[in-house]
């Protein structure tokens, strides 16, 4: 659980973070969301003390981390940045082993915990763990950081825009991943970006900041249908907020059960978006839906445009 | 046009040419050797080889008008054979010379020999640029050891250099050793000094301006006068502190000059510290920072292992600068190779001067190969 009280923070005469107080709770992945000189890094950065802040608390698990030691505040927090980071002198595992080696974990179980991490961020090509950091593709690169930001399985992950430097298809794939090993493992993430679509796929919640302050907190679902102010509303897409809701939503929360439709299935699982596609591609405004390889229902045109869904 | 030209000029045959030139204008010059009837006086001039030397040069000029590789290859021997040639044809005739001659004859090298065997070493050392590592290494080796075999049996003795040498080798050994100290000395309190004030400057950024301009004030000073310029200094400590003054602390000796040495270092080691800090990526700073590193550890496996190759680069500038800087510490009486300088001029002895002069190029020569050597390492496994 991270707790932001009452967080003021002021570079020189101009305030970044204007009396702020938020809560993470244990295991939820919280995305902090907002154009760039919102002060969103920064909040983050007040997490492990990066940026040390001017008044309040910030505490983890109710204990405020400026009466921490900060080496060992940070060993326990996970550690992601678009710009990466890794050491070029060091290889990929030795980049992933950072943090176990600072908590001076014994040597066998770096080398397990390595091995699991490759293979949880899909690194395992033979020879991977004996790269240099240069061999590698920008992706690459940054499932390497991501793997060095899990490697000692911290209960907090910070991550500042990590994929903001990818292509969209790396992008999605690294969200993927990343989506998987928050819910198998139920690490707390806080997850600053400044692009909507991701924090709507990422988040279980979403905080909007704009100026230094938190505008409005809540679902996905939340800040779409009941935007705070315009501001909220301009920042979630406006009109096409309608298109970004397609995304969260699920065909099997909006089918019609039961009923018949001709064509090819779409997944029971998949995004009202990916069913939209599927119309548009196959030139119908109803299909079939399918659960485990089983007809379970219909996906009607009408229910997207209408409200119903 | 339909065929290549026959003679083809090119472009990167400049150097050649005026090497040729000067090598030529060697050949021609009366005094390869001179002989003298003892080691103080001047001799009288003597070139046997003006026609073979000349032949040789005017041999370099034609390949290089020649575009082909066999050409090229010519041009490397021929060089080769300057730099390994020369010396073994003066040892010869000094040798010869020597035969019919008092005991207290000196054939000195001449300033045509010294003109040509450099253009020689220079034909080589451009006639190599280009070339795989291995063979520039091993080429120069060669004529090394060519020279070196040469010398193991008796070729260079008639020469008064090596008389010279041989008549000087315990007090030469001495000066060799207190040249290497005081270098060694300085080097390591320069690290220990300048690398940590490196450090502070980069991380501070505030001094920087006032403390590298001070360093470089320093650097304008010319070497004798801060020498002279610390000799009442210290004389005054080693007289307040009579502990320092047993310890051989003095206005003249040792501490004083690696003082004044060590004043010179210092720029060049501050300012390659702070190079080598920069040369770390920010973000891998603020990684390491963030993943918890204390400022030691941050230092030790991040901000050495990726600025060492600058801080290296610095230490061997300052290397080869304090071996050339160290030969004016003699005067005040620090020692060192120096010393056969000094006392040469001194004397009128030009072979000990030129002794002294030698073996201080060649240790710097030496040393910069040493540490070009360990910067390919790193680099190499980087």
């Amino acid at each position: 659980m991270i707790e932001f009280d009452h967080v003021h923070k002021r570079f020189g005469g101009h305030v970044v973070i204007d009396d702020l107080s938020l809560r993470i709770g244990s295991g939820e992945f919280f995305v902090l969301v907002g154009p760039s000189g919102s002060g969103k890094s920064t909040l983050l950065r007040t997490v492990n003390r990066l940026v040390p802040i001017d008044a309040g608390q910030v505490r983890i698990d109710g204990e405020d981390v400026a009466t921490r030691d900060v080496e060992i505040l940070r060993r326990g927090i996970g550690y992601a940045i678009q710009s990466v980071g890794l050491f070029p002198h060091r290889t990929v595992a030795e980049n992933i082993a950072t943090v176990p080696r600072l908590l001076h974990w014994p040597e066998h179980e770096i080398r397990a915990r390595t091995t699991e991490l490759l293979a949880l961020l899909r690194l395992d090509e033979p020879g991977m763990e004996a790269r240099y950091p240069h061999t590698l593709s920008g992706g690459q690169q940054q499932r390497v950081g991501v793997a060095r930001a899990l490697a000692a399985r911290p209960r907090i992950v910070l991550m500042d825009e990590p994929f903001g430097a990818l292509d969209p298809l790396t992008r999605e794939s690294l969200q993927a991943s990343l989506k998987a090993i928050q819910r198998d493992t139920g690490t707390t993430i806080l997850f600053v970006t400044h692009d909507m679509d991701e924090a709507f796929g990422l988040g279980d919640r979403v905080g909007l900041m704009l100026d230094g302050g938190l505008v409005q907190v809540g679902s996905p679902l939340e800040l779409l249908h009941a935007p705070a102010d315009d501001r909220v509303r301009d920042f979630v897409g406006g009109a096409r907020a309608r298109l970004r809701e397609l995304a969260i939503r699920t065909v099997g929360d909006n089918m019609r059960r039961g009923e018949h439709a001709d064509g090819d299935p779409v997944d029971a699982a998949a995004s009202l978006q990916d069913a939209l596609a599927a119309m548009l591609a196959q030139g119908r405004d109803r299909l079939p839906v399918q659960a485990h390889d089983e007809r379970v229902g219909a996906i009607v045109l009408a229910d997207l445009v209408s409200r119903r869904a | 046009m339909k065929a290549r030209p026959a003679l083809l000029i090119d472009a990167t045959a400049l150097p050649v040419w005026v090497l040729s030139v000067i090598g030529l204008a060697a050949a021609c010059l009366p005094a390869f050797l001179r002989i003298a009837p003892n080691r103080l006086l001047s001799g009288e001039a003597l070139n046997p080889h003006a026609w073979l030397l000349a032949g040789g040069w005017l041999a370099v000029v034609v390949c290089s008008f020649v575009a082909v590789p066999a050409a090229r290859r010519a041009l490397v021997a021929l060089a080769w054979a300057g730099v390994v040639g020369f010396p073994l044809l003066a040892g010869l005739d000094a040798r010869d010379v020597l035969t019919h001659a008092s005991p207290f004859t000196r054939v000195q090298l001449g300033a045509g020999f010294w003109l040509g065997w450099l253009a020689a070493a220079l034909l080589l050392l451009d006639r190599l640029r280009g070339m795989r590592r291995a063979w520039q290494a091993g080429t120069w080796i060669a004529a090394l050891a060519a020279i070196v075999v040469a010398s193991m049996t008796g070729a260079f003795d008639g020469l008064s250099l090596v008389r010279e040498w041989q008549a000087q080798r315990a007090p030469f050994a001495a000066a060799l050793s207190e040249h290497l100290r005081l270098a060694a000395a300085t080097l390591v309190l320069a690290l220990a000094c300048g690398a940590p004030l490196g450090w502070w400057v980069w991380r501070t950024g505030r001094a920087n301006g006032a403390l590298v301009g001070a360093l470089a004030f320093l650097q304008t000073v010319p070497s004798l006068a801060l020498f002279a310029l610390l000799i009442a200094p210290f004389a005054w400590l080693a007289h307040a502190w009579p502990a320092l003054g047993a310890l051989g602390f003095g206005g003249t000796g040792a501490a004083p000059a690696i003082f004044a040495l060590l004043l010179y270092a210092l720029l060049p080691v501050v300012r390659y510290t702070v190079a080598g800090l920069d040369a770390v990526p920010d973000d891998a700073r603020e990684a390491a920072r963030g993943l918890g590193m204390s400022r030691a550890q941050l230092l030790w496996s991040v901000q050495l292992p990726l600025g060492w190759p600058v801080l290296l680069a610095g230490v061997r500038i300052v290397a080869v600068q304090t071996i050339g800087l160290a030969a004016v510490a003699a005067l005040i009486g620090a020692g060192g190779l120096g010393r056969f300088v000094f006392l040469g001029i001194g004397q009128g002895a030009m072979d000990m001067v030129l002794l002294g002069t030698l073996a201080i190029i060649v240790l710097a020569l030496a040393v910069d190969l040493l540490f070009q050597g360990l910067l390919a390492l790193t680099e190499h496994r980087a």
